[in-house]
């Protein structure tokens, strides 16, 4: 739980001083621009004043490291079947070589969270969804293993379910003939933490990914994006994705 | 004076039966495939995270494809009000039902969860093409089923027209729909064009064009029923136009695709260096399957033979498997392009030419998705009057008597 | 017409009995009623599960039915109604417990009598799983099992009816 105590400060903060200095800087007194983002209580539904995202710095993101996808593997039980082609990937890595001037690099792909997912739109029974704060997730339930948004997700970012498994843990349930992806760690960020692959960054000391509501202009994420140059990959399909890159 | 056409149901005998146990053979084969698939998971397929649709799509798209193409030789009938191809209606009808059953069947069987069916037909996502696609297959069954009565209700033929052309309207909404499954896509370089609504359409005239000839040879021959060159040549002819018309849209989607920058990767790959797809597109889907048949149905010599018109239409069929092949894993197999210009390497297979291997269970559904339709014809013929105890050419044209044969469509 | 009323009234009898509480070890004299295992723990001094044991045995999948869409879409992660929940309190950690494929799990135990077959356990976890690092529910556990939000009146009247049958 240590581990990612500082990650979440910037939340912290401003839950308290910041916000409370910045309301009492705008409007009236009394009146807040923002709500003050206590950790969401259990029983309230998510909203859209959030929108989670995430910030991939791919000059920070080492070349071979692995831990990101490891951490991702590790926490919702991810093991292989010694099948590459058929196992479940949430988030891989994927080293780039210009074919002109042979620059290399390397960065995380994962889930774009997209605010207008292709994978949602053709999904026939809404299966997948797109929830309030911007979380693009599979509702295994009414899945029925039809895969067009395999072949509707322009990053290949999702995965069908092979195989009967067994032993899953309780925060990822995952089954045969359904698919799925990225959650953005759904059940950690609903109890107020970060993703396990962005806690693996940190935990390396490579700080290349970071995550956080980029619709509060004060999270960390949010003005790293306002300071620096980002892109979406494959922005001319206009999804506005969660997730962002430098470097690339 | 206007002859009244007889219909009848076939007979039951031995012939009926040993057929019927034939088709049902593959049916069962079929049910057991999906059986194995289901019960130890996809990975006994060819399909991949890679190739996500793969053997049992392409015959399944295919046969919901010609099952909205079967229908027109009803439809010439009673929306254009050719009459020679009146007797021909009913079998017409039947046969897209049964078609669009049997690839329903396949689609589902492959299902990654057939048992959640209801799901499917419960929970609806209404900006999904697909979604709209289950509703307008249900919905073909229903109207042709009712458009299949008024043609068989006596009472009821006064209402045939506006069903027919309900009918039609329908499945040619039907078809762009299905073609819009792919035509929807705009992550893939294969797919994302509008062509692809129409050209499914003619695709549709054409192989549901192949296959009606096809039943309509075997189903009189079987039966002993007279088919008189009157109605097959014009039938014939008529396939000619429709493989045209495929091969016309074919050119020019490539011609489209050649155009623009981003699409000469994967116009490459498939007209070029993409090995099995490239292979199956010049050889298979436009020599075997386009030209040959051209030659065969036009030829003075072969044009004329009851043979080489079933060998014809055989090879519509299966150039269209072929290309329902290219379209479907050819185009999943060609790579998604994430970075522009760069080379790329992934634990993902990012990079690279998707590999794809049909299995043979994947085959064998496919097929028994086939075997489903042939023995919901087979059955339909003898429970009910679809085939006309004669199709000679004074039945079907009265005025033809005196006249040659040759006939155009 | 005999026989079929002493058939709705064993199946009556043996609902009354199944699941959803500690329940009644007697069950286990006939072999025709289902051995449903007892639960960990109780849901308060005067309730033994999260609504009446009579509520829980007739309608506990739609408790679950609501509980799963509302947390896998809008994100409501309360305790009282989910899956995890039940299993952590109807399923023993132990390493050797039974799990959903065998009769004695807590789950399959009536099921299989009563031949309701679901396919919760093809995808959710079927016994109690310890995640270090994950910190998931446990946090949020004692403030959620405040009988607050439970109107206490007909609960005590059902809780001393469930107690009668301990």
């Amino acid at each position: 739980m240590t581990d990612n105590a500082n990650i979440d400060t910037y939340r912290r903060r401003f839950l308290g001083g910041t916000a409370t200095a910045l309301a009492g800087l705008s409007v009236a007194p009394g009146v807040f621009l923002h709500e003050v983002a206590q950790a969401r209580p259990a029983d309230e539904a998510v909203t859209s004043e959030v929108r989670w995202g995430m910030l991939i710095d791919t000059n920070k993101c080492a070349n071979g490291c692995n831990d990101c996808v490891s951490a991702c593997n590790e926490e919702h039980g991810l093991t292989g079947h010694g099948r590459p082609e058929t196992d479940a990937q949430w988030i891989r890595k994927v080293d780039l070589r210009d074919k002109q001037t042979g620059h290399t690099q390397s960065l995380p792909l994962l889930c774009q969270h997209c605010e207008h997912p292709p994978c949602v739109d053709v999904c026939p029974t809404g299966a997948s969804f797109k929830r309030a704060d911007g979380i693009v997730l599979v509702d295994k339930h009414i899945c029925i293993g039809c895969r067009y948004c395999m072949m509707a997700c322009p990053y290949k970012a999702r995965s069908f379910i092979h195989e009967d498994l067994q032993d899953q843990l309780p925060h990822a349930p995952r089954g045969k003939g359904t698919v799925e992806s990225c959650t953005f760690c759904v059940h950690r960020v609903d109890n107020d933490r970060t993703p396990a692959c962005v806690e693996a960054c940190t935990a390396e000391n490579h700080n290349a990914m970071v995550f956080g509501d980029i619709n509060d202009p004060d999270s960390d994420i949010s003005k790293q994006l306002r300071q620096h140059s980002s892109r979406q990959i494959r922005a001319d399909l206009n999804l506005n994705t969660g997730v962002r890159y430098r470097g690339i | 004076m206007k002859q009244q056409i007889q219909f009848r149901e076939i007979d039951g005998g031995m012939r009926f039966y040993s057929l019927l146990g034939f088709i049902g053979l593959f049916v069962l084969a079929g049910l057991g495939a999906a059986y194995f698939m289901e019960h130890n998971g996809h990975h006994v397929t060819g399909m991949t995270n890679q190739i996500v649709w793969g053997t049992p799509h392409v015959f399944a798209v295919f046969l919901i494809v010609a099952a909205s193409g079967a229908l027109n030789v009803a439809s010439i009938s009673s929306v254009f009000g050719k009459t020679p191809y009146k007797p021909l209606a009913r079998l017409s009808g039947l046969l897209a039902i049964a078609l669009l059953v049997g690839g329903l069947a396949v689609l589902v069987l492959d299902l990654g969860r057939p048992d959640r069916l209801i799901v499917a037909m419960t929970y609806y996502n209404f900006k999904s093409i697909f979604a709209w696609n289950i509703i307008l297959y249900i919905g073909f069954i229903a109207v042709v089923a009712v458009y299949l009565w008024m043609m068989m209700e006596r009472k009821m033929n006064a209402y045939t027209r506006p069903a027919g052309l309900t009918a039609f309207i329908w499945r040619l909404i039907l078809t762009t729909g299905t073609g819009s499954i792919f035509g929807f896509l705009v992550a893939r370089e294969a797919y994302d064009a509008a062509l692809m609504a129409p050209m499914f359409i003619i695709m549709s005239f054409s192989f549901g064009l192949a296959i009606f000839i096809l039943v309509l040879m075997a189903a009189c021959k079987w039966s002993d029923r007279p088919l008189g060159d009157l109605i097959l040549y014009r039938l014939k002819n008529l396939l000619g136009v429709f493989i045209a018309a495929v091969l016309y849209f074919v050119v020019v989607y490539h011609l489209t695709n050649l155009y623009i920058t981003e699409h000469h990767g994967v116009e490459r790959f498939i007209l070029l260096d993409g090995g099995i797809y490239t292979n199956l597109f010049w050889f298979v889907q436009i020599l075997l399957g386009s030209l040959v048949p051209l030659a065969l149905l036009y030829h003075p010599a072969t044009g004329k033979s009851r043979g080489w018109i079933g060998i014809a239409s055989l090879l519509v069929i299966i150039g269209g498997l072929a290309q329902m092949y290219i379209i479907i894993i050819g185009g999943q197999a060609y790579p998604l392009e994430l970075f522009p210009g760069m080379e790329v390497t992934s634990s993902f297979f990012d990079s690279g030419i998707n590999a794809y291997a049909p299995s043979l269970p994947e085959v064998v559904l496919g097929v028994g998705g086939i075997a489903i339709a042939l023995a919901a014809v087979v059955v339909g013929i003898r429970v009910l009057r679809f085939l006309p105890v004669s199709l000679a050419d004074d039945q079907v044209d009265p005025h033809h008597a005196g006249k040659t044969a040759e006939a155009t469509a | 017409m005999r026989n079929l009323m002493q058939k709705s009234l064993r199946i009556l009898l043996s609902l009354t009995v199944m699941a959803g509480l500690p329940a009644s070890a007697s069950a286990g004299s006939d072999s025709l009623l289902p051995a449903v295992p007892e639960a960990q723990d109780r849901y308060s001094a005067t309730q033994g599960c999260v609504e009446p044991t009579a509520e829980m045995r007739r309608n506990h999948m739609e408790y679950i039915l609501h509980q799963r869409d509302e947390t896998v879409h809008r994100g409501i992660r309360t305790k009282q109604y989910s899956l995890e929940q039940c299993i952590n309190c109807h399923v023993s950690d132990a390493p050797d417990a039974p799990r959903y494929k065998n009769d004695e799990h807590f789950c399959s135990s009536c099921h299989s009598y009563a031949a309701v077959r679901i396919d919760c356990f093809q995808c959710h976890a079927d016994r109690p799983v310890k995640t270090p690092g994950m910190n998931s529910l446990s946090g949020h556990v004692e403030s959620d099992n405040k009988p607050a939000a439970l109107s206490a009146e007909p609960h005590q009247a059902l809780a001393t009816e469930v107690i009668s049958h301990d």
